[in-house]
């Protein structure tokens, strides 16, 4: 068969694909309420869902629902029917499968393996990101925007967040399932997987790009200097910036919100610029210490 | 009725009359006694109270309010996604039962088990099925849900802190998939569950390859992820535990949640909306 027939149509990916679907079609959903209520705005009239009336709940939303239930119901009947349930051999700690892969939602973080060490991968970033959307509604102080779509009245927030959203936690899932084959290695959807494939690619120490070894001393503090370095700079200079040009802003913001708010965000940052380290030029560490590698 | 009067002339009429009395006394019979009322309290009728009846005298529909906004109503607002969140969870808690009927959560069985599920059980390729894609279908659609909810600004005053629950089932749901991928006992489920608590072995100080650890004197014996699987690597102990929190511990804490976040949804104003203007 088709390698990418195939691969789409396994059965735990088919999932994936439903996934891909609705994802799409909800994003485009949503931005376009939030595009047109936006421009309701702009002509001064209410937006949607604005001055509505009270409706008896029984029946129009019972009624909702269950034709939901229904029709809900009757979709995971159909695929039921359509498609089995993998099983495969029984569990043989003695044979390895490659690649072995993490539960689908989890492929992101796998990817992120790649790039960084399993401590940051698998255990910081996992943690940043649910401390990070437990944070929202105490950081995000912008009153507006509140019940209904809207793109214009909170710009940032939704930017920020589709981009964690959608580029580093479902685009790095779908990458993980469809694109990576025997050896974590990339492989295109239509490609055929090649278990004897070996990709000889040497990678350095950000230090080494400079000549400088990453595990001397000189190496160690350039490391150190450039990661505290870009969370300095990545926290102090828009705060620089915000206190010549919009003082308001970061008194209505306060001190400790401007620094959870920085501090998440440049993290969240570091994530695609190590990525970028890492697949342009190479780089496997940029820290180098005793106790751990960054 | 009609057509067994016309060919019998007079005594078929007189018949038709009687069946009708007998029906009408059939349904007095059957909805003006003590059982009847005792359950139903209210009849039929399209009226202001029995509609409000309808929502608070049920216990399963009372989490409603009475009257909702019709923006609440519409489906391009809500997507349903919270909803249909909730119909997985019962769909996965129905079809959940019926697999524990038949399954042992240990290493000599559990594979068996599935097989046998298969192969002799009826209908058990279809339970297993509706089990597995009805729990991608709850990942999926919880995630859409948080997406609806941050799009709306529905995180903002009052509602941070029912946001803050939701991320935690959020994460409960994840964790509700990630143990149920190791009871079936097959190579999928064993290695999955190997990679993703080799995870756990890494964090900074609990884990025995996480950095600082030595410091705390941690081994493979007494590190984070020997307290998951209950041994140095995924085995007997492991699918106990699995097994345990899969089926007992995380739906009884995310049924408390999910109370918590309805009630809520319901004390913070009900579905968000625009301000009147």
């Amino acid at each position: 068969m088709n390698p990418f027939i195939e691969i789409i149509t396994l059965p735990d990916n088919i999932a994936i694909v439903i996934m891909i679907i609705m994802v799409t079609f909800f994003m485009v959903w949503a931005f376009q309420q939030a595009l047109e209520n936006d421009r309701l705005k702009l002509k001064g009239l209410p937006v949607d869902g604005q001055n509505d009336r009270d409706v008896d709940t029984f029946k129009p939303l019972v009624r909702i629902e269950l034709i939901i239930t229904l029709v809900v119901t009757v979709f995971l009947t159909i695929w039921s029917i359509a498609v089995d349930a993998p099983l495969e051999e029984i569990a043989n700690p003695t044979i390895t499968p490659n690649p072995a892969k993490a539960p689908w939602y989890f492929l992101g973080l796998q990817e992120l393996l790649v790039y960084f060490d399993p401590w940051l991968a698998g255990v910081v970033l996992p943690t940043l990101i649910v401390v990070g959307l437990l944070a929202i509604p105490y950081i995000d102080i912008n009153p507006k925007g509140n019940g209904y779509y809207t793109f214009e009245e909170r710009k940032y927030a939704i930017l920020i967040f589709s981009f964690g959203f959608f580029i580093l936690w479902l685009l790095l899932i779908v990458i993980g399932v469809f694109f990576r084959g025997p050896g974590w290695l990339w492989y295109w959807p239509w490609q055929e997987w090649d278990h004897q494939r070996v990709v000889f690619e040497p990678t350095r120490d950000m230090t080494q790009l400079i000549g400088i070894d990453s595990r001397s001393i000189p190496g160690f503090i350039i490391g150190a200097v450039t990661v505290v370095g870009y969370y300095v700079a990545g926290i102090l200079a828009p705060l620089r910036y915000w206190k010549k040009n919009n003082p308001e802003l970061l008194t209505q913001l306060g001190m400790t919100r401007y620094y959870t708010i920085m501090f998440l965000f440049v993290t969240m940052m570091a994530v695609p610029i190590k990525m970028i380290l890492r697949l342009v030029f190479l780089v496997k560490y940029v820290w180098i210490t005793p106790w751990f590698n960054v | 009725m009609t057509g067994s009067c016309s060919g019998n002339g007079v005594t078929g009429k007189c018949q038709e009359i009687k069946t009708e009395i007998h029906m009408s006394e059939l349904y007095d019979k059957v909805k003006k006694n003590l059982i009847w009322k005792s359950i139903f309290r209210r009849d039929y009728k399209d009226n202001v109270r029995n509609r409000a009846l309808a929502i608070f005298g049920n216990v399963f529909l009372h989490l409603h309010p009475v009257k909702v906004r019709e923006s609440a109503v519409k489906l391009r607002f809500t997507w349903g996604m919270g909803g249909i969140t909730f119909l997985s969870f019962i769909i996965l808690t129905i079809t959940g039962i019926v697999l524990m009927f038949y399954y042992h959560p240990t290493t000599d069985l559990a594979f068996l088990d599935m097989k046998d599920f298969e192969y002799q059980v009826p209908y058990g390729v279809i339970t297993r099925n509706l089990h597995r894609w009805a729990a991608h279908f709850m990942v999926i659609v919880v995630m859409i849900h948080m997406f609806r909810v941050f799009m709306t600004g529905s995180y903002k005053a009052p509602r941070q802190f029912n946001w803050g629950i939701g991320v935690i089932l959020l994460v409960l749901t994840f964790l509700l998939s990630f143990t149920g991928y190791l009871l079936p006992w097959d190579q999928l489920g064993f290695w999955a569950i190997t990679v993703g608590t080799n995870m756990g072995a890494a964090t900074p100080l609990l884990g025995f390859q996480g950095p600082f650890s030595e410091y705390l004197h941690i081994t493979p014996y007494n590190d984070i992820r020997f307290a998951l699987l209950g041994g140095a690597q995924v085995g007997g102990n492991a699918l106990l535990r699995s097994y345990i929190w899969h089926c007992i511990a995380i739906p009884l804490i995310a049924t408390i949640l999910m109370v918590v976040h309805f009630w809520r949804v319901r004390k913070d104003g009900g579905i968000s909306r625009p301000q009147n203007n």
